[in-house]
């Protein structure tokens, strides 16, 4: 099977590589506005995005949440459309619309019938410097953000501790803080913390547009030029600023209980870096590593280690967040099997990890993900919005087209012993918080 | 996100779309196994979904959640591969299987390269066929599900729905979780996924769609080889489901900041005359992709959830009508008076020529837009099979859709949407909210 393989793999990298070249245009208005195109003919379908390179950990300080609920705000209305205009006017064409905020970006986006791509970018650039908010449109959508922060956060007790977690592991940085923000402040945003927020940060200057699906690089470029050319840049808009973490120098460890939890677990989580633009030889190197400790639940490392045999674990993973404007942070879990403690499982794991310093990669499992890595690249000519969120995410973190288009093949070098030796320098433990998750019990 | 998708609801509701352009061949093996196929060879790969019919309403008796765990454990080891073995040869194609149950089927979802389609559908044939079922898998995949059981256990979403399927439901198959109890997945034997397997994996409930770069008669060959040596029969259906919902508020109290709410009642078959006019009554009403009417009421001007979605769902023995919301403990009682006026209000006075205007135009201008991907389009493909559809559905849906008049929808708004017969199940510490039967 192996052989099989192998010879297979030529074949589809070869490939692979002459189709995604094809197909993505990119271009810069004069007002700073990048644009991407990727062409996509296969159905009359196009995705129209605008990515914002403003996120939570953009915000003032106080004023958490304010990114996201401006994001709702950007549905009311504008100096061209009515509250609630621009989505139905979406709807009515048969299309879709919503939008999604996230640490380091705020994107919106449709997807319709491509022969009305001129109509959803004409609404997109009146609200990109039109935002008209209205006082009698703050109180109830702010209602809606905070039981929005219920359904996600406040009723899910994995996601409270995930809070927990990001703010033990950035004591400075804004990534402590979570993106739709503290409840006791996303309880005071009003009007005026939501127009200082556009003001500052929605501009053609620090926008990407993303246009995907069954279009003409040409006929957007000239869409674009109508659509968003006239809006002028905002000079005041230069590179992000933001405080950075001192260095970490003591292992953190959170201690969280909840009536509401299923089932007891262990997380430990690193700061990482980043893929950073022209340099993302490490990232890659971490991103390869969590596949190889936690990418399939049956072969990867810790599965193999802790879910097999003497059991320790009924579940095991790795994860690792590149995207990223800062730095980041690499992430192990663990959840044990019946009569495991937190405290065992926390060693299994630990123990795990350090035999896998120890062993290397194997090249076998590597071979299969390097395959898989490159089989990505033809599955994801399926799906088009995809491709627009890799564009779209990759610029506003910083990165270049360049870096974005660079990436897979990165993945493919990633060699075992650079596996191993990143994964040396990411798992310090003074760098860490673990956290022992487990389900309130009655005490007697 | 400014919307939130109803995703717990809404199992395809709707069979679903397809662009006009788009060439549906309905293809018959050399052995006698059919299937619809969609060509496109622009990209070198194909996906395959497979639907067993009966799924995990065919648990036999005190054997609840073994269809579950024996569909979990396809992937776990077959013919000569335990599951270490049998996952390494799947990952070295990298190609994907999906194996799923649900309330009426098995399905499968299967994604390979056009490169090594043959070694990874001689792969996916063992893990069908030749199912080792080891005892090592067994224990450990039923911990897995033990573990989600658990975890689901306190999460309000799944209580709601939980109870509100046993109160419709009762001792019929849809009335239990199909994924079992702590107990009832605790006591199933290695015997018991032998059963299942029996019973659901059989050639006389078979539907396929596939879609991508394959021919037909690539398609027919394939199909012989991939299910031809499964059994010709399996366990006879299950009879089909009364809904026994009564008017009223069920209060299940759980500690938690935002009450869930899971409401519904009986609705309406799909082959029924007025089956359109109550899906574009339902668009109106709750249903998701634009602004319907309780969005606007519940959400827009009062601000007292983030998503309010309702849907018709039809499942094979059952047609539901059901929606679902959650608001802070004291403000849910408000919202739940919303939504049961809004019932009595669309039932009293139907809808008006504009909103009827516009539902149209979003649900026939949506719907060539659902043609989104192989992998999507061939679980349409079975979908609309299993629906009992021709292929020429796909030009004549937004016919029917735009035949519904204001007086279609008033008729059958009058039987469709009973304020008093609606059921609320609401979890949480709800102010001022009672259980009433």
């Amino acid at each position: 099977m192996r052989r099989i393989a192998g010879a297979v793999l030529a074949v589809i990298w070869a490939g692979t590589a002459a189709v995604a070249e094809q197909g993505v245009t990119t271009f810069t208005l004069d007002n700073g506005l990048e644009a991407v195109v990727i062409e996509d003919h296969r159905a009359p379908v196009v995705v129209h995005m605008v990515w914002y390179r403003v996120g939570s950990a953009d915000e003032p300080i106080g004023k958490s949440g304010i990114a996201h609920f401006l994001e709702h705000l950007m549905f009311k209305a504008t100096d061209e459309l009515e509250s609630g205009e621009f989505s139905q006017t979406v709807a009515a064409n048969g299309g879709s619309d919503n939008a999604f905020t996230s640490l380091d970006y705020t994107a919106y986006f449709q997807r319709i019938a491509s022969d009305r791509l001129d109509l959803v970018m004409g609404m997109e650039a009146s609200r990109m410097d039109g935002l008209a908010l209205k006082e009698e449109d703050i109180a109830t959508e702010r209602d809606v953000v905070i039981e929005e922060r219920n359904q996600r956060t406040d009723n899910d007790p994995g996601a409270l501790f995930n809070e927990q977690l990001m703010a033990s592991q950035f004591l400075n940085h804004p990534y402590g803080i979570p993106i739709i923000g503290w409840k006791h402040e996303a309880h005071t945003l009003d009007l005026a913390d939501a127009q200082t927020f556009y003001e500052a940060h929605y501009a053609p200057n620090n926008a990407i547009l993303v246009v995907a699906g069954d279009v003409d690089p040409d006929e957007v470029r000239a869409l674009a030029e109508k659509h968003y050319g006239p809006i002028p840049a905002n000079p005041a808009i230069g590179a992000r600023e933001r405080v950075s973490e001192p260095p970490q120098l003591a292992a953190r460890r959170l201690d969280y209980s909840d009536p509401r939890l299923g089932n007891d677990y262990v997380t430990r989580s690193y700061l990482a870096p980043e893929r950073d633009p022209g340099d993302q030889k490490e990232a890659a190197a971490l991103a390869m590593l969590a596949e190889v400790l936690g990418g399939s639940p049956t072969t990867s490392v810790l599965a193999r280690k802790l879910q097999f045999g003497d059991a320790k674990a009924v579940y095991t993973g790795a994860w690792y967040r590149g995207e990223s404007y800062d730095d980041t942070t690499f992430g192990l879990v663990i959840v044990p099997v019946e009569g495991v403690s937190l405290e065992e499982a926390e060693t299994a794991l630990d123990k795990a990890v350090a035999e896998f310093l120890e062993e290397g990669v194997d090249e076998a499992e590597l071979e299969r993900i390097r395959m898989q890595v490159r089989a990505s690249e033809i599955y994801a000519l399926d799906d088009v919005s995809a491709i627009a969120y890799r564009y779209g995410g990759g610029l506003t973190s910083g990165l270049t087209v360049e870096d974005i288009d660079a990436w897979p093949e990165l993945l493919q070098e990633v060699t075992g012993e650079e596996i191993v030796a990143a994964a040396r320098r990411v798992f310090d433990r003074r760098t860490s918080v673990t956290g022992h998750v487990s389900v309130t019990r009655e005490t007697n | 996100m400014i919307r939130f998708a109803m995703a717990a609801l809404l199992t395809a509701v709707f069979a679903a779309p397809l662009h006009a352009a788009i060439d549906i061949q309905e293809v018959t093996s050399p052995g006698g196994i059919e299937a619809w196929l969609v060509e496109d060879h622009s990209i070198p790969f194909a996906a395959i979904e497979i639907r067993f019919q009966g799924g995990g309403s065919l648990d036999r008796e005190g054997k609840r959640g073994a269809v579950n765990l024996m569909t979990g454990l396809l992937e776990e080891g077959a013919g000569e591969m335990d599951a270490q073995a049998f996952a390494a040869a799947r990952d070295a194609l990298a190609a994907s299987f999906g194996f799923d149950s649900h309330l009426d089927a098995v399905s499968v979802s299967a994604r390979f390269l056009t490169e090594n389609r043959d070694e990874a559908m001689a792969l996916l044939r063992e893990a069908l066929v030749n199912p080792r079922f080891d005892q090592e898998a067994v224990d450990r995949v039923r911990g897995q599900v033990l573990s989600g059981l658990r975890s689901e256990a306190t999460d309000p979403n799944t209580m709601a729905s939980r109870a509100f399927y046993e109160m419709a439901f009762g001792t019929h198959p849809y009335g239990s979780d199909m994924r079992g109890t702590l107990e009832s997945v605790a006591a199933l034997t290695r015997d018991d996924v032998v059963n299942a397997y029996q019973d659901a994996l059989a050639r006389d409930r078979l539907y396929v769609g596939a879609t991508g770069d394959i021919t037909a008669e690539e398609l027919g060959v394939l199909l012989d080889e991939l299910l031809g040596d499964l059994p010709e029969t399996g366990a006879p259906l299950p009879d089909p489901a009364e809904v026994s919902v009564t008017g009223g508020v069920t209060v299940i109290p759980f500690e938690t900041p935002q009450s869930v709410v899971f409401f519904g009642d009986a609705g309406i078959p799909r082959d029924d005359p007025d089956f359109f006019a109550a899906f574009v009554a339902d668009a109106i009403l709750g249903g998701s992709g634009r602004q319907s009417r309780l969005s606007t009421e519940v959400r827009e001007k009062r601000g007292l959830t983030y998503g309010v979605g309702t849907a018709l769902v039809n499942f094979d023995l059952s047609d539901m009508l059901l929606g679902q919301f959650a608001s802070a403990n004291d403000r849910v009682g408000q919202a739940i008076g919303i939504v049961r006026d809004e019932w009595a209000k669309i039932a009293e006075e139907g809808v008006t020529d504009a909103e009827l205007e516009e539902a149209k135009t979003y649900l026939t201008g949506a719907y060539p837009l659902r043609f989104d991907g192989n992998g999507t389009i061939a679980r349409i493909l079975v979908g609309m099979q299993m629906d009992g559809l021709t292929p020429a559905y796909v030009t004549e849906r937004n016919d029917k859709v735009n035949a519904v008049t204001a007086e279609d929808i008033r008729r059958v708004a009058q039987r469709l949407y009973r304020p008093d017969n609606l059921r609320f199940v609401v979890v949480g510490q709800p102010e001022g909210v009672e259980s009433v039967n």
